[in-house]
C-alpha cells in the first residue's frame, strides 16, 4: 500500500526543516547539488574510535566505545549516494554485521532529493540509477513550483507524523506529478564482461602510470568502503591505549603488506584492483556494480584519471595512446 | 561461527604456556578469562590475536576444536607483532576474538573418506587442527597419511607429538622429510612434491595442503599428475587481514574476501580467482 | 601552428628520429575539459597530445627514476620543479627531452564548467625555464609585473593579523583535512620513498601540512598544485609561500 503523497509551498520548506531540527540533528539541505564528501562518513566515519584497553593487576581491561544510536536525518541526499548507501548495506549489514555500522544506520533517516537536471560530471543513468527516483525512507522533490513529500519507508512515516499539520495531502501520486526522469546524455560506463580478461588486460600496463596514488577518489567514493585498524598507547597513560578504526585505500602501498611479501608490489597491481573491485568484482558478488555514478571523482582527480576513463579504455575504446 | 555481537571488540585473554618448536617458531597456548574458551571454533578456522599497542593479527589455531581447555596458536617471528609476541613469557595478557573463517570441511566433504595431509614448514600449524579433530572422531574418517617437509629436522614442528602420538593412531601413516641429508637422521631426504611421487598414492583421497606458496604449487601439480582432481584438494589463502569479519577490504581477492569466504578453499575455487596471492 | 599542432608535429619528429622513446604529454579524457597526464608510446598516438588551458597536472614528477629517453613538455611551472628533481638526483637528465612550452595560464574547472585562471596562474611569475632542449611559443608567455605583489599578497595579509586571527583561519582550513594526501602526492618535490607521515597514526590533519611544508622549505617550487588538487579547497601552499616570502627578506 502506497503512503500517501503530501506537497507544501517552496517558502515553507524551512518551516519542516526547522521542525525536524527540533527532535534530532538534520545534516544536509534540499538546495545544494552533489556536495565534495558523500555521506558515507555518517555511517562510517573518516575516524572512530573501537575501544579502550587498560592494563590492571596484569590483565587488559577492554571498554568499547559507546555505541551511536542518537537518531539523525540526513536531508537532499541524491540517488546517486542513496544507491551508494544500499551498496555499503550489502557490505555492512551482511553477516557478521558491523555494530557500529548498523547501530548508525538504523538510527539515521535518509530524505532524498530527486535531479531535476544533470550535473556536467554526472553519470548514474550508466549505471541504472534513476536520478528522479532516488530510494530513501522520504523521497522529496519539486514540480511546477510545489514542493513533494513520499515516505518510502517505515521510518519515513514516522517522520512524517512530525510534520503533517504543516503538510498538505494530495492525491496518490499519477505520473504527472512524479519528477521527470532528465535526459541521459552522459558517457556510458562499459562493465568488462569476464573477470580474468579484464584481469590480464595488458592495458593496465600503461594506464596506471598517471595515477599519483593519492587515495582523494577513494575517500570521496560514496561505495569505497576500506578501513584500516591501529592501535596506540594513550600520551598520557602508557597502560592506556586505543584501538581506532579509519579510512584506508587500496591504493596505498602498505594495504595488502605482508612480513614476506606484497602480492600487490607496485602500483599496477594496486591501481587495477580498485577498478577490477568497482566494476567487476563487486558485479560478480552482488550483481550491480559498485560505481553509482555521482562524479566525484571525475572531479577532484588531481590528474583527471576517473572510473569512466578506465572502464572505456579496458573496453579497448582508446587503445592507441597504451598498446 | 565467530562472535555474533562484538564485532571488531576483542576478549581479554593470558597465555599460559609456551613451546618453542623451532629457532623461530613458538606455540602459544592462550585461554580467556577464568581460564575459560570464549568462543567455539572449527579445524582451519583463525582468531585474531592482539598486543594493545602494538599491533593485530590473524593466527590459525592450530589445537584441536575438540579441546576444551585453550586455544594454541603456532606462531613464527616474522615481523613486528610476531617479534614483541616472542619476547612474552608465560602469564603476560594478550588480548583475542574470533573465530573467523570458512573451516575444513571435517562434518561433510571429508567424512567417511581416506585424508591425505600434506605440510610444509609452518604449514603443519592449521593442517593439525584437523589432524587432531580427526583423530577425535577416528571412525568418522577413513585411512590417514600425512606427508610432512621442512628444510632440516630443526624446522620439523611439533616432532615429539609427531613421533609419539600420531604414529600410534589407528589406520594412520606419517612420512616425513627433510630437504637435505642431515646426520642422526634416517626418515627421507627431499622436497615435499617429490616425496608424495614417490609414495604413490591412491587418487581417491581429499587431500589438504598448507605450507610455502612454492611447495603448494608444485605439490597440486604433482597430485594432479597423479589423477587427482582439483576439487579433491584443499588448501588455504594467506592474505593480510584486519577486520577478520569481511569488510575492511584488506584480504580481498577477486569477488571473495579470504577471512570469510576461506581461509580454506579448493583448488578448483582458486582458479575462479585473480592470481593475486 | 599553436602549440598543441607544433608538439605532435616535434614528438613525431624526435620519434622516428630515434632520438626519444615515448613523450609524456596530456591526453583528452572521458568528459572534456579533463585531459589526464599520459605516455605515448606509439608513434600513431601522438595525434592524440593535447595541450591546452585544462592540462592542469604538473608533468615533471613522473619522470622521477625514467630508463627510457622520453620527451616532456614544460611549462614554467613544471619547468622549475624539474630543474630541482634534477638538482636532487631524482632525475636522470640524460633519459629526458625536454621542450619548453609556452603557456597562457590553466583554468580552475567545477563540475566540468570553467572558471577563472587558477591562483597560482593569477599569480605566476615565472617566465624562464631553468633545463630545456628546444621551445615552442615561450615568447607568449604574459607576466604582468603586479603578478609579483599578486604572489604574496595574501601572505602579508596574514601576516598583519594577530595571532588568534591566524590560528583561526588555519584551524578552521585543517579542520577540513582528510588526510587523502592529494597534495602531497601531487607535490614534485615530494618524493620520499617512505613517507614520515604515514605511520601508524591516525588522520591527522595539522601537524602534516606544517611538518610538509618545512620538509619543503627551500626546495619547493611554488607551481602551487598543491592548493589546485585539494578536494576540501585548503590554500595548501599558502604555507609554502609564507616560507618562500620569509627566507627571501
Amino acid at each position: 500500500m502506497q503512503s500517501p503523497v503530501y506537497t507544501c509551498s517552496l517558502d515553507n520548506v524551512t518551516q519542516l526543516i526547522n521542525r525536524i531540527a527540533e527532535k534530532m540533528p538534520v545534516y544536509g539541505d534540499f538546495g545544494s547539488s552533489k556536495t565534495t564528501l558523500s555521506p558515507k562518513g555518517f555511517f562510517l566515519p573518516a575516524l572512530e574510535k573501537l575501544y579502550e584497553t587498560a592494563k590492571i593487576n596484569d590483565s587488559y581491561k577492554i571498554t568499547p566505545a559507546p555505541p551511536e544510536n542518537a537518531p539523525f536525518v540526513l536531508l537532499g541526499i541524491r540517488a546517486c549516494d542513496a544507491a551508494a548507501i544500499e551498496i555499503l548495506d550489502g557490505v555492512y549489514l551482511n553477516d557478521p554485521i558491523d555494530p557500529q555500522y548498523k547501530a548508525r544506520r538504523h538510527a539515521s533517516y535518509i530524505v532524498t532529493f530527486a535531479c531535476e537536471t544533470m550535473g556536467a560530471n554526472c553519470f548514474c543513468q550508466s549505471v541504472n540509477i534513476n536520478p528522479a527516483a532516488p530510494k530513501g525512507d522520504v523521497k522529496a522533490w519539486v514540480k511546477n513550483g510545489t514542493f513533494f513529500w513520499l515516505a518510502q519507508s517505515e521510518k519515513g512515516e514516522r517522520l512524517t507524523e512530525l510534520l503533517l499539520d504543516l503538510l498538505e495531502r494530495t492525491i496518490p501520486a499519477g505520473n504527472d506529478l512524479l519528477p521527470v526522469e532528465p535526459p541521459d546524455s552522459a558517457p556510458a560506463l562499459p562493465l568488462p564482461a569476464d573477470m580474468l580478461s579484464a584481469f590480464n588486460a595488458p592495458v593496465w600496463d600503461n594506464l596506471h602510470r598517471a595515477c599519483i596514488a593519492c587515495g582523494t577518489c577513494t575517500f570521496l567514493c560514496p561505495t569505497c568502503q576500506c578501513y584500516d585498524i591501529s592501535s596506540h598507547e594513550c600520551t598520557e597513560n602508557s597502560e592506556k591505549t586505543h584501538c581506532t578504526r579509519q579510512w584506508d585505500a587500496c591504493l596505498y602501498p602498505g594495504f595488502t603488506q605482508m612480513a614476506h611479501g606484497n602480492p600487490r608490489p607496485s602500483k599496477k597491481e594496486r591501481f587495477r584492483q580498485r577498478f577490477m573491485h568497482k566494476l567487476v568484482y563487486h558485479m560478480q558478488k552482488y550483481g550491480t556494480s559498485a560505481c553509482v555514478g555521482c562524479g566525484r571523482c571525475v572531479n577532484k582527480c588531481p590528474v583527471n584519471m576517473n572510473i569512466v576513463k578506465v572502464a572505456h579504455v579496458l573496453a579497448q575504446e582508446e587503445v592507441n595512446a597504451y598498446v | 561461527m565467530c562472535n555474533p555481537n562484538l564485532g571488531l571488540i576483542p576478549f581479554p585473554a593470558r597465555i599460559i604456556h609456551i613451546t618453542e618448536n623451532t629457532a623461530d617458531t613458538k606455540t602459544f597456548r592462550v585461554v580467556g578469562e577464568d581460564e575459560k574458551k570464549p568462543f567455539a571454533h572449527m579445524p582451519g578456522q583463525c582468531a585474531m590475536l592482539s598486543l594493545p599497542g602494538v599491533g593485530e593479527a590473524m593466527f590459525s589455531i592450530s589445537s584441536a576444536s575438540t579441546n576444551e581447555e585453550f586455544y594454541e596458536f603456532s606462531i613464527k617471528r616474522v615481523g613486528k607483532l610476531t617479534s614483541e609476541l616472542h619476547t612474552l613469557q608465560v602469564d603476560s595478557p594478550i588480548t583475542l576474538r574470533g573465530a573467523y573463517g570458512r573451516p575444513f570441511p571435517v562434518n561433510d566433504v571429508l567424512i567417511g573418506q581416506d585424508l591425505l595431509f600434506i605440510a610444509g614448514g609452518i604449514g603443519l600449524a592449521p593442517l593439525r587442527s584437523v589432524i587432531r579433530y580427526v583423530f577425535d572422531n577416528r571412525d568418522k574418517y577413513g585411512a590417514v597419511d600425512i606427508v610432512y617437509g621442512a628444510r632440516s629436522s630443526a624446522d620439523l614442528v611439533f616432532l615429539e607429538e609427531i613421533q609419539n602420538e600420531w604414529t600410534a593412531r589407528p589406520n594412520t601413516r606419517v612420512h616425513l622429510t627433510i630437504d637435505r641429508e642431515e646426520e642422526g637422521w634416517s626418515g627421507n631426504v627431499g622436497f615435499v612434491p617429490t616425496y608424495i611421487k614417490q609414495l604413490s598414492f591412491n587418487p581417491s583421497k581429499i587431500a589438504l595442503i598448507c605450507g610455502p606458496p612454492v611447495m603448494i604449487k608444485y605439490s597440486l601439480a604433482t597430485l594432479i599428475e597423479m589423477g587427482f582432481e582439483k576439487t579433491q584438494v584443499y588448501t588455504t589463502l594467506e592474505m593480510r587481514m584486519k577486520c577478520g569479519i569481511g569488510k575492511c577490504g584488506r584480504c580481498n581477492i577477486g569477488h571473495k574476501y579470504a577471512c570469510i569466504d576461506g581461509p580454506v578453499f579448493r583448488c578448483d575455487e582458486i582458479d575462479e580467482l585473480p592470481e593475486e596471492y | 601552428m599553436n602549440e598543441q599542432e607544433k608538439m605532435r608535429t616535434r614528438a613525431k619528429e624526435l620519434h622516428a628520429a630515434g632520438i626519444i622513446k615515448q613523450v609524456l604529454a596530456w591526453e583528452a579524457g572521458a568528459f572534456p575539459s579533463y585531459p589526464a597526464p599520459a605516455f605515448f608510446t606509439k608513434p600513431n598516438a601522438f595525434e592524440k597530445i593535447v595541450y591546452n588551458e585544462f592540462c592542469t597536472a604538473n608533468l615533471s614528477k613522473y619522470v622521477i627514476n625514467i630508463t627510457e629517453k622520453t620527451l616532456i613538455f614544460l611549462r614554467p611551472c613544471d619547468a622549475h620543479s624539474f630543474a630541482q628533481l634534477v638538482k636532487e638526483n631524482q632525475v636522470k637528465r640524460e633519459n629526458t627531452y625536454v621542450i619548453a612550452v609556452g603557456c597562457e595560464g590553466c583554468v580552475q574547472v567545477d563540475e566540468g564548467e570553467a572558471r577563472d585562471l587558477l591562483e597560482s596562474c593569477r599569480t605566476c611569475t615565472k617566465t624562464d625555464y631553468p633545463l630545456f632542449d628546444e621551445e615552442i611559443n615561450t615568447q607568449n608567455n604574459p607576466r604582468e609585473s603586479t603578478n609579483k605583489a599578486a604572489r604574496f599578497a595574501e601572505v602579508t595579509r596574514l601576516d598583519s593579523e594577530e595571532n588568534t586571527a591566524r590560528y583561526a583561519f588555519w584551524q578552521a582550513h585543517f579542520s577540513q583535512c582528510i588526510r587523502c594526501n592529494a597534495c602531497r602526492n601531487i607535490c614534485p618535490t615530494c618524493h620520499c620513498k617512505e613517507c614520515v607521515m604515514d605511520s601508524d597514526h591516525p588522520l591527522d590533519g595539522q601537524f602534516y601540512h606544517a611538518i610538509r611544508a618545512l620538509h619543503q622549505d627551500g626546495r619547493c617550487t611554488d607551481c602551487g598544485q598543491c592548493s589546485r588538487v585539494c578536494p576540501r579547497g585548503i590554500p595548501v601552499h599558502l604555507l609554502n609561500r609564507k616560507l618562500i616570502y620569509t627566507s627571501n627578506k
